[in-house]
């Protein structure tokens, strides 16, 4: 890597001293508060920080923190790789994130949905990864429709790769007009906010994971990537076993991008798989926790695709317990509740607690799934019986898990 | 009166982004929980919408999808027509805009709206994101409203509606009130599954359509609005 001005050695040493002293009195990790010292002291230093280095941006609604491990993983095999490992996704984490990692090649970057365009503009990165789009804490995210636009004109104004998956129209649809695109069939489980055609607003038509529209040209592009159940086809034809440790469909998707990203760094998917078999939980999801003879498997869910995606991990023969906040981080409006069909769970003991359990009760009473109301989460592991437990969390009620179990991952 | 209650749930394809689809199913619940039977069609924003429904509902979406979606409405004139028959209607957000003569569009644009509700909607200076609580007219007889709203919209209410609220907590309109009502037609800025809070609100639209109901356990729906009233207004 070449020599960072000196402003901007300063302000990068600056913030990891800040994010040092951060962690040092118990404030979180610092890479935040490290970053926004740096960009205080130097509004460019995203910018010089990213240049001269191999740089992929992972963006979605869903996935892509785990994405983005996954693409580290595989690509330390060529070298040192920069990464916001604690999904602190939005510039000051990225500054931090470079910082730490000044002399690292390669570079990872989750960037929330967002800021995407900004990071984009700012790093130039080389290849952007783009997954999936669906409704989100909607009292504080951009709609998703003007999202996707916001994408579009900001890949379009790059000659960036973009790895996109085109089983999701609307991703199709913001990376349509970028100059390369790798196309790879990730597949879409969630499809509530993908009936009407994004160019036209008429009617999609839809076929397995194939789409049209009926009323304009618009339709699914070929893929080069083929995620085929457990197996990935690569663009030679070539199929690839997956074999991950993270479960559920959703993490095949996710890998089926990660393999195509590092092909476009040149690592194949033969060795890139074994990076991709070594990660087994991300920040604490799919982590199993102890406790008084339960084992507790945490899925973490922040909106409905979520939700549908750990549906998918879950065991239908455990318990499952059931964790509901609306605190800032997860959007302070749970009427997304009402768009998760919570009818899979049942005939499975179903505990509901949380500081939003109120709300899940009715939507758990009127969809007719019997569930039993705790207070507290330690109330709903003591009334289960010692044995394997499934539970499933949104943001806040998530880590507030983790750290009542001591954030062991 | 009749012991079937037709359910039509307009657009969700196009207006459906805030959990629209719980007004749905506590009509369902509710009705079904009286013994009564439910149909229920979901249309398509390119099908066209049946004109024989009981109670129709629309929900929020983003601007693009609502002005399509006003486009689509006009052209079908199936909601017009139910109305005119004398269908009950709830009208959500972006849903509600559209009932009126008139919206504001992605730049402040003005878009037609159906006229079945005699209101204007425009674009405010900042978007109202938050709790809601309102205590309804009076002649309508329902408990304090509650709910969510997430909109950037003023609405003006013309003399041919009445306010179905005045606001405690939260914007609604802009002016004070929230909503509003002409014969068996609603529309709020309570987004979302705004019947999960306000079960009155719901037994209103049944009973327009088969006459007085029994009451039914509501303890689930009870302690939610317990709850978000006791968070939510002064002690
Ligand atoms: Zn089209």
């Amino acid at each position: 890597m070449s020599q960072l001005p000196l402003r901007a050695q300063l302000a990068s040493a600056l913030g990891r001293t800040a994010a040092t002293l951060s962690r040092a009195t118990g404030r979180g990790d610092g890479s935040v508060i490290g970053g926004r010292v740096g960009l205080m002291l130097e509004p460019d230093l995203l910018r010089q920080l990213a240049a001269d280095r191999r740089l992929a941006l992972v963006s979605a609604t869903n996935g892509k923190t785990t994405t983005t491990r996954l693409i580290t993983s595989a690509l330390r095999q060529l070298g040192e790789v920069a990464t916001n490992a604690f999904g602190a996704n939005m510039p000051a984490g990225h500054v931090s994130a470079l910082s730490t990692a000044k002399d690292a090649p390669y570079a990872v970057l989750e960037v929330d949905e967002k800021y995407l365009p900004e990071v984009l503009d700012t790093t130039r990165a080389g290849v952007v990864c783009l997954m999936n789009l669906s409704r989100d804490q909607m009292d504080r995210a951009a709609e998703i429709w003007l999202l996707a636009q916001k994408w579009r004109r900001a890949l379009a104004a790059q000659p960036t790769l973009v790895i996109a998956n085109c089983d999701d129209p609307l991703v199709t649809w913001a990376a349509t007009g970028s100059a390369r695109v790798t196309w790879v069939s990730a597949g879409q489980r969630w499809r509530e906010d993908s009936w009407c055609c994004p160019e036209c607003g008429g009617p999609l038509d839809r076929k397995g994971v194939d789409w049209a529209c009926r009323e304009c040209a618009f339709r699914r592009p070929t893929p080069s990537w083929v995620l085929d159940g457990e197996d990935v086809i690569d663009p030679r034809g070539q199929r690839w076993r997956l074999d991950l440790q993270l479960p559920g469909q959703a993490n095949r998707s996710n890998a089926a991008i990660a393999l195509a990203t590092v092909a476009a760094f040149g690592l194949e998917p033969g060795h890139a798989l074994l990076g991709l078999r070594e990660v087994t939980s991300v920040a604490g999801r799919y982590t199993t926790v102890e406790r008084d003879g339960r084992s507790l498997r945490l899925l973490l869910a922040k909106n409905p695709a979520g939700w549908l995606e750990a549906f998918d991990v879950a065991d239908p023969s455990l318990p499952i317990i059931l964790s509901v906040n609306a605190q800032g981080p997860d959007g302070r409006d749970t009427s997304w509740l009402w768009d998760v069909d919570y009818r899979i769970l049942r005939g499975r003991p179903v505990l509901v607690t949380g500081e939003r359990r109120r709300d899940l009760a009715l939507r758990l009473y009127v969809a007719g799934v019997p569930f039993q109301l705790c207070d507290s989460f330690g109330q709903a592991v003591a009334v289960l019986p010692p044995g394997r437990i499934d539970v499933i969390a949104n943001y806040t009620a998530f880590q507030q898990i983790r750290t009542e179990f001591g954030r062991a991952e | 009166m009749t012991s079937h209650v037709r359910l039509v749930w307009i657009y969700p394809d196009l207006l459906s982004t805030y959990g629209d689809q719980g007004n749905v199913l506590i009509l369902e619940q509710r009705a079904r929980a009286r013994g009564l039977s439910v149909e229920t069609v979901h249309v398509r924003s390119s099908d066209p919408v049946p004109d024989q429904g009981d109670i129709y509902l629309i929900g929020g979406g983003e601007d693009r999808p609502q002005i399509l979606g006003a486009e689509r409405l006009r052209k079908d004139g199936g909601l017009n027509r139910a109305v005119a028959h004398g269908a009950a209607l709830l009208a959500v957000c972006a849903g509600y805009q559209i009932m009126g003569s008139v919206f504001g569009g992605e730049e402040g644009q003005p878009v037609p709206g159906l006229g079945l509700l005699d209101i204007s909607s425009g674009r405010g200076e900042r978007r109202a994101v938050g709790e809601l609580a309102a205590e309804v007219d009076p002649a309508l007889g329902l408990p304090t409203l509650t709910g969510f709203e997430n909109h950037m919209g003023v609405t003006r209410l013309g003399p041919g509606v009445r306010p179905l609220s005045r606001t405690i907590v939260g914007t609604g309109n802009g002016d004070g009130t929230e909503g509003c009502y002409a014969g068996k037609v609603i529309g709020t800025y309570l987004h979302g599954p705004a019947l999960a809070r306000n079960p009155a609100l719901a037994d209103l639209l049944l009973a327009w359509t088969v006459g007085p109901l029994a009451p039914i356990d509501d303890t689930w729906y009870q302690r939610l609005r317990e709850e978000r009233l006791a968070a939510v207004l002064p002690a």
